[in-house]
């Protein structure tokens, strides 16, 4: 393999990692656990590019950036830039509370990419179906993206979906900017979230759909009602998608067959899956879009109770 | 430099690192840590995985830098003392070690799991390990090994664990060490990481050599000009065709494969420069300054286009152009054979190209020695053939070669042609220096011969009561750029064709075609696995269309003693296939689920998963055959202090071969299995054994090594029976001891007197004084065969399997699981009834593979499956419950009965899962892989219509 960067930095504060790449301006790269973007620089080469970075800034050492802390007073959980899928599958209270986050970053490849991989990574690499980022869209999830040249206030939250410009593009510019946390909504009281994916045993690793359901109970009539509703899917989109029309005819409703059916109906008229070589056709992904929602539904709704 | 500092294996060391280096570089070539397999570079195999701070890490994608401060443990730190860690001890008890390649890494993630986890349940263990991928073992046995050490762990002096040895299956009364289970003779060796593979060898001055592949997959070379790659500093040699003195081609059976490409290329593997450079890096930038002009040429991307006349002529080396040879068996009246069938059934059948994914890459070395000789150490299935390819290349004689087998990580017939040895021969004479050729996991991909893809047109007759009458086959066989071993491969696809039935009327069309995707040549099965779908598949089709149960209408034809093959062959003796269909049969019948049972699909099951049994059989021959002559020489040596080596240049693959030479030696000379050592693969040190093949090497070299030994007995026993004074008929070898036994009394009912003993090291030492030899080489035939079309035998012996295997379709998802396989499997006899074990779980799960996820795919000659991450094969989740019944059936040929099992384990198992759906959904797949997406769009068309 030909050398696709000069130097490895590994600075110890955020401060020191926004210089860095201030200094490089635009030369140096953002690196979190590497496995995304060392097979990214692979396939660039072997499809003819010739990708050079003259430094990777190493982000999984900066301080405190591998914590998962729920600040409880704004209702967040908030996970630092280094945090790995092994780390979110651990914690007991991603496991309580956004367990659509658990069960994501649980089926991400396996054991050794998990340990290494980063959820904001994950996120950094904009594809519309990872695990994680299907999962995050249904928690309200908000990032913090930071550079030294920024205008921006640097404590300003955005929107997950707003990093999402197309598969593989993503707002952030990793060149010169640090996605350096992820928030998100915990589940509280008569809320409960899924997360659930079908693979092809064939070819490319990634999922042929994955879908997460994160949902708000309220008794009427002495029944379950829904009374809030989240819902993502990818890749059925360019970007990441929320199901907005199926979860507005969704809420206030009592989850029964009837309704899931007519929810289905919904989602299949907002969804736009598309055929992928070598992955799905559009038919299947057609298929199993009710069957998915049924069960995300079914969990998120389950674990409400 | 970077210094990076870190805590490996409980040391403090500080090591100068590039700062692009991963961990997996810096801890082989720097800390010369080779326990820590390379399999892949794209994070995908976990060959490479050690603990960073007690986590597994794939350190191939490992940048060195991130482990600053670190504690990292690799598979060379787990002994203490000189003792196993229990992981280690319990691989190696459990047959969990074959090819040995991933188990440093297998024994790692494990490591990182019950360090964490000490109680883990099969599904955490099936979670932690998904990502090490084993080619060899089909799992079972690391599962098992895994959870014998968790049991251990928690067994007390009050409660000792129940059993923690692997469950073997069923066999014959051992002798004195033929029989028994011994664990591998290498397998220590593998599970500490000192097993040496190609890459692990480190020579002085030793250069990195790269190879420049086609641009395109098929076009005229006009031009090669390599100055600018000379002139790029660190560049010690670029070669082309110009620079090959001798043969311009290779190839095992035709000379048809440019060592490096002159007139054009034909596949996208196709070589057409080397390099060698210091690095591999600066190799690797020098491809990049050669300049090729090519002339494209139009592309034949399937068999069935190169047999049209007007089809582009891609090698017409044989003079026939595309067509590489055409099959034909005849057998009986094929038109009379139809016009008395009451049934017949006619279907196509595709099966895909597939990979055999073995875990280590090739790799070569080339050097000259002191005295001007070529040595090549690699991992080849057939020594003494690289030796004479390389030589004819060279132009030099094949005194002037030795290769030298390394130990090989995986084969399963993907590495019995030429890759990197010519060429590392031809860049060690230029350079004078010895030089490395490793394949990236993408080149290997790319370059190696495949499994053929087929086009099967399947025509099956038979009367009413299920009596087969008639079968006419079409087979359409993908062979590619080269021939490699591809004739012979769709030979045994046609010969096979009719399936391990007495059929009177057969007729087989079989078409080996060049086209420009890679060459086609030998994968386990050779050619079976694809027949055997169709066939089996047809067989179940036939079944229910006469209403006959699917496992009796197989009882009815199976071949048996007395009845003939498809090519006229008279079955005399070890036919072992109705024991296997009665054995399958009983284990299942317990189920209420019934085979071929008219299972409507139903959308409104209260579940959605169906489950249903499905049921195959099928056999395979054993040694080359067709006429080939068969042998295999094996030489033992004996010494004074009671030891004995056997040695055959006959490649181990993970199959087990050492053990097997060893036992049968063992056995033989009466000493203990543990005192007889191994020499494969030397071509200046261990006589010819043949191509490890057609699952020859335990009854060809295992022949060689019995009767070695026995003539060695035989000298020995003439020293020591003038020694001890007992005529030699009264000298037996056993324990370690030879004991001259007193002469049968005169009634014939014992003996008088007292036996008198010796050590086996003594008699060694009688015979050295007496001037007699110490060693003795043996060179064995296998009975002769004859070729397709002439009467007589074509093998001397065939292997039978019969498998059910129990499916559980989802009906909303079309994902399909195996959940049980019952195999049985006649092998003449067995051996070593855990390499055995091994041999018919890893076949198992290697043709779910086969049947469910793998599929290599080629777009107009251009290689889509470059790399691991789009070829799925069976991960430790696919691994079903496996139950083995062993049927020994003896062989007259074979060592002690012993027959093949290295492939017709694997040749079942597909259609037994395709035949499964079909019970369970009512969905006959024609096309393999399954496909999931389209499984399930045909099943909501059946509930629709």
């Amino acid at each position: 393999m030909p050398k696709f960067w000069d130097e490895y930095h590994i600075p110890a504060t955020l401060d020191d990692a926004l210089g860095l790449l201030a200094r490089y301006d635009g030369r140096a790269r953002v690196i979190g656990g590497g496995t995304d973007l060392l097979l990214d620089l692979k396939e660039e080469h072997y499809s003819g590019a010739r990708p050079h970075y003259a430094a990777l800034i190493d982000v999984t050492r900066i301080a405190g950036a591998n914590e998962i802390r729920e600040d409880a007073d704004a209702g967040w959980i908030v996970i630092g830039c280094a945090v790995t899928h092994a780390q979110v599958v651990a914690s007991s209270l991603v496991q309580a509370r956004a367990t659509a986050l658990h069960e994501a970053s649980g089926v991400v490849a396996g054991a050794q990419i998990r340990n290494m991989g980063t959820v904001v990574g994950n996120v950094a690499h904009a594809l519309p179906a990872a695990d994680s980022a299907v999962a995050l869209a249904v928690l309200g999830a908000e990032v913090q993206v930071r550079s030294k040249q920024s205008t921006v206030n640097s404590e300003q939250w955005r929107p997950i979906a707003s990093l999402y410009l197309g598969p593989g593009k993503s707002a952030v510019d990793s060149t010169r900017e640090i996605i350096s946390a992820i928030r998100f909504r915990p589940t509280g009281a008569n809320e409960g979230s899924a997360f659930a994916r079908i693979m092809r045993p064939q070819g490319i690793a990634l999922p042929i759909l994955g879908m997460a359901a994160r949902v708000k109970l309220a008794i009427r009539n002495s029944q379950f009602a829904i009374d809030d509703v989240a819902i993502s899917a990818g890749p059925v989109a360019p970007t990441l998608f929320r199901a907005a029309r199926t979860e507005e005819f969704l809420r206030g409703k009592v989850l029964d067959d009837a309704t899931l059916e007519q929810a289905a109906r919904v989602l299949l008229s907002e969804a736009q899956p598309r055929t992928s070589a070598h992955r799905a056709t559009r038919e299947y992904r057609v298929e199993l879009l009710p069957t998915m929602l049924r069960e995300v539904m079914t969990r998120a709704v389950k674990r409400a109770k | 430099m970077p210094l990076l500092n870190m805590n490996v294996n409980g040391k403090n060391i500080a090591v100068e690192v590039e700062p692009h280096e991963y961990l997996a570089h810096v801890l082989r070539e720097k800390l010369g840590l080779t326990g820590t397999k390379i399999g892949c570079e794209e994070a995908e195999c976990g060959a490479c995985t050690v603990l960073v701070n007690g986590a597994p890490v794939v350190s191939c994608v490992f940048p060195a830098l991130k482990a600053e401060g670190a504690r990292v443990e690799t598979i060379e730190g787990l002994v203490r003392d000189q003792v196993l860690h229990p992981l280690q001890k319990a691989f190696v008890e459990h047959g969990a070690v074959q090819c040995g390649f991933c188990t440093p890494g297998l024994i790692m993630a494990a490591k990182g799991l019950l360090d964490h986890n000490p109680n883990p349940t099969d599904d955490e263990i099936k979670t932690a390990l998904k990502d090490n991928f084993c080619r060899c073992t089909g799992y079972v046995s690391v599962i098992s090994a895994i959870k014998s050490v968790v049991a251990s762990r928690q067994s007390t002096v009050d409660s000792p664990p129940l059993s923690h040895s692997p469950t073997l299956p069923l066999t014959r009364e051992p002798l004195s060490a033929v029989g028994k289970a011994y664990p591998r003779n290498d397998a220590v060796a593998k599970v500490t990481g000192t097993a040496k593979y190609t890459d692990d060898y480190k020579f002085a001055r030793m250069l990195h050599g790269a190879t420049l592949r086609a641009k395109y997959p098929h076009a005229k070379i006009l031009r090669i000009d390599t100055t600018k790659a000379k002139a790029l500093p660190g560049v010690r040699a670029v070669l082309t065709h110009e620079d090959v003195p001798g043969s311009k081609n290779h190839g095992l059976i035709f000379n048809d494969w440019p060592v490096l490409c002159y007139d054009k290329v034909r596949y996208q593997g196709d070589a057409v420069a080397i390099v060698a450079a210091d690095t591999r890096e600066i190799a690797e930038r020098a491809l990049e300054l050669i300049e090729v002009e090519y002339e494209e040429l139009p592309i034949v991307d399937n068999p069935i286009d190169a047999l049209k006349p007007d089809a582009p002529i891609i090698n017409d080396f044989l003079g026939h152009g595309n067509l590489l040879k055409h099959i034909e068996v005849d057998k009986g009246d094929i038109e009379k054979g139809f016009a008395e069938a009451d049934m017949i059934i006619e279907r196509e059948y595709h099966t895909p190209t597939y990979e055999h994914a073995f875990l280590e890459p090739e790799c070569a070395i080339g050097r000259v020695t002191d005295e001007g000789r070529i040595e090549v150490y690699v991992g080849s299935q057939i020594p003494y053939e690289d030796r004479r390819q390389i030589a004819a290349s060279l132009a030099i004689p094949e005194s002037q070669v030795r290769v030298i087998g390394a130990m090989i990580g995986g084969g399963f017939g993907g590495k019995e042609d030429i890759m990197g040895q010519i060429h590392v021969a031809l860049l060690a004479r230029a350079t004078n220096r010895p030089v490395k050729m490793l394949y990236s996991r993408r080149e290997s991909m790319i370059a190696h011969p495949k499994r053929h893809a087929t086009t099967i047109r399947l025509k099956t007759g038979a009367k009413r009561d299920g009596t087969l009458v008639a079968v006419r086959a079409e087979i359409f066989g993908d062979s590619g750029a080269y021939a490699s071993l591809g004739d012979k491969v769709m030979t045994r696809a046609a010969t096979h064709a009719a399936g391990p039935y007495a059929v009177p009327n057969v007729k087989i069309d079989c078409y080996a075609m060049y086209t420009n995707n890679p060459p086609a040549g030998a994968f386990r099965g050779f050619g079976v696995t694809q027949s055997a779908f169709a066939v089996e598949s047809n067989m179940d089709i036939l079944a229910r269309e006469l209403g006959i149960d699917p496992i009796e209408l197989r009882r009815k034809n199976a071949l048996r003693v007395g009845t003939t093959t498809s090519t006229g062959q008279l079955v005399r003796e070890s036919a072992g296939l109705l024991r296997c269909i009665e054995l399958v049969e009983s284990e299942i019948r317990s189920w209420k689920l019934e085979v071929g049972k008219d299972r409507q699909f139903n959308f409104q099951l209260p579940t959605s998963n169906v489950q249903a049994w499905g049921f195959a059989a099928a056999y395979k021959n054993t040694g080359l055959g067709g006429g080939a002559p068969d042998k295999s020489t094996a030489e033992v040596e004996v010494y004074d202090d009671g030891t004995a080596e056997i040695r055959s240049a006959a490649a181990e693959i993970g199959q087990g071969l050492p053990n097997v030479l060893a036992q049968i030696t063992a056995g033989e000379l009466g000493i203990p299995f543990e005192r007889v050592r191994v020499l494969l693969s030397d071509t200046d040190l261990t006589p010819d054994g043949g191509p490890t093949t057609a699952s020859r090497q335990t009854a060809v070299t295992g022949n060689a090594a019995k009767f070695a030994a026995r003539g060695m007995r035989e000298i020995l026993a003439r020293a020591a029976s003038e020694r001890l004074d007992a005529p030699p008929e009264q000298i037996v070898f056993c324990d370690g001891y030879v004991d001259a036994l007193p002469p049968l009394s005169v009634t014939g009912e014992g003996r008088g007197g007292g036996v008198k003993r010796a050590s086996f090291a003594d008699v060694v030492r009688w015979a050295r004084a007496e001037n007699r030899a110490t060693k003795f080489r043996f060179e064995y035939n296998a009975p002769e065969t004859k070729p397709l079309g002439t009467p007589g035998d074509m093998h001397f012996a065939f292997s039978y399997a019969a498998q059910a295997a129990l499916v559980e379709v989802n009906t909303e998802t079309g994902e399909v699981r195996v959940i049980k396989v019952v195999a049985a499997t006649d092998v003449g006899r067995a051996i070593n009834p855990l390499a055995l074990k091994g041999q018919v779980e890893g076949g198992i799960v290697m043709c779910i593979g086969n049947a469910l996820t793998e599929e290599y795919i080629v777009e107009q000659g251009r290689v889509w499956t470059d790399r691991l991450a789009r070829y799925k094969m069976p991960s430790i989740k696919h691994v079903p419950e496996i139950v083995s019944f062993v049927v020994e059936e003896e062989s007259s040929v074979g060592p002690y009965g012993a027959k093949g099992v290295g492939e017709i384990s694997s040749i079942p198992t597909t259609p037994a899962i395709i035949n499964a759906i079909y019970n369970a959904v009512g969905v006959r797949v024609y096309s393999l892989p399954v496909d999931q997406d389209k499984l399930l769009r045909e099943m909501r068309r059946m509930t629709t219509d």
